[in-house]
């Protein structure tokens, strides 16, 4: 045992989809059979364990396994649906001294011990929060939206984890609307992923789907239709080293709709 | 210009314009190298360059970007030159 692989969700920029990403991965990966945590390093603003659907059932959280008023076992939240599943929650009233990056290796060199996958969800910045977040990863996975301030934030943070040892991070880019590419008012993936240099590893669009599926509290991932749960089970695959062709973000949808509008010369 | 855009003709894209903004601000953010720093480095590169080569000093391109090593594919900063060459000078041909 101890061969666990921990692996930090990160971004720079807020609100680009690390927590949904840090969830959908998460169980993605335990879909496909794999022991795995999820750990909430957003210490003050915890949310993870809402996107989740967990919230209910905190009882210890992070800053209470490091500072051992509870064993680790205990501060291990189960989830809902998948067996092989657990998340480890943010504290949510205290700062983000609460946790050391030296806290944070060796917290993540425990979970190794039970775990096929540590997947850390970062908070927004590169501050301490960020430096405790990345402390015990393995490997980066970079979360970016296509606009100017996500990618140049991404960029700003590709460089601090290369600074600190973790190299060759890989990119994923969320909420792509693929009308907006078309028309050429949005960025597309092979633009950032030039910009960046850094490898992709997949790609979300932008689906209303991961709207109602966090408002219920069940990552998409876990449902059949929607094209971003399907994107995230590419993700899953891929990390797991299975070969998968890049997403179509052509939808059925979209041809119809075009189709209709040729004929009605709307 | 609105049958322009009807047509699909305009070239001003949107994306365009974020992708060139975003590579200038990118290499600012990429160095620590301050724009006076850049202008000394450019300086004595046209001084060498100009000792050999006839060059277009208004051609003169010198920026700091980001490529993937070639032996091992790590991201890295360079420094790109691009100098248009007039014509060799006389004494070395």
């Amino acid at each position: 045992m101890g061969i666990g692989k921990s692996i930090v969700i990160t971004s720079g920029k807020g609100g680009v989809g690390k927590t949904t990403t840090t969830a959908n991965i998460g169980t993605g990966l335990a879909m496909l059979g794999y022991k795995v945590v999820v750990v909430d390093t957003d210490i003050g603003l915890r949310n993870l364990d809402v996107v989740m659907g967990l919230e209910n059932r905190i009882v210890y959280d992070i800053v209470d396994v490091v500072e051992g008023n509870c064993r680790l076992k205990q501060g291990l939240i189960k989830d809902k649906r998948y067996e092989s599943l657990y998340l480890l929650p943010a504290a949510q009233t205290k700062d983000k001294t609460a946790v050391s990056p030296e806290q944070m290796v060796e917290l993540v060199s425990k979970l190794r011990e039970d775990f096929d996958y540590i997947i850390i969800d970062s908070p927004a910045g590169i501050e301490q929060g960020f430096k405790n977040s990345i402390a015990g990863a393995d490997e980066a996975y970079i979360v970016t939206t296509p606009e100017i301030s996500a990618v140049r934030d991404a960029d700003r943070v590709i460089g601090i984890l290369e600074a600190n040892g973790i190299n060759e991070p890989k990119l994923i880019i969320n909420r792509i609307r693929h009308e907006m590419v078309k028309r050429g008012d949005m960025m597309n993936v092979d633009d950032i992923v030039d910009i960046l240099a850094i490898d992709l590893l997949g790609i979300i669009p932008d689906d209303e789907s991961i709207v109602i599926s966090t408002n219920k509290g069940e990552p998409v991932v876990a449902e059949e239709k929607p094209l971003a749960a399907k994107a995230y089970r590419n993700i899953c695959n891929r990390i797991v080293g299975k070969e998968v062709e890049l997403l179509n973000l052509e939808t059925n949808e979209g041809k119809l709709s075009k189709i209709i509008k040729l004929l009605f010369n709307k | 210009m609105d049958l322009f855009k009807a047509f699909g003709k305009n070239k001003t894209k949107s994306k365009n314009v974020a992708k060139e903004r975003l590579k200038l601000v990118l290499i600012r953010d990429r160095s620590d190298l301050s724009p006076r720093f850049i202008e000394m480095i450019k300086g004595d590169i046209i001084r060498v360059v100009n000792e050999y080569v006839e060059i277009d000093s208004e051609g003169l391109d010198i920026k700091l970007t980001r490529m993937k090593r070639e032996y091992d594919n790590t991201p890295v900063s360079a420094l790109v030159a691009n100098i248009p060459i007039i014509k060799v000078k006389d004494n070395y041909k």
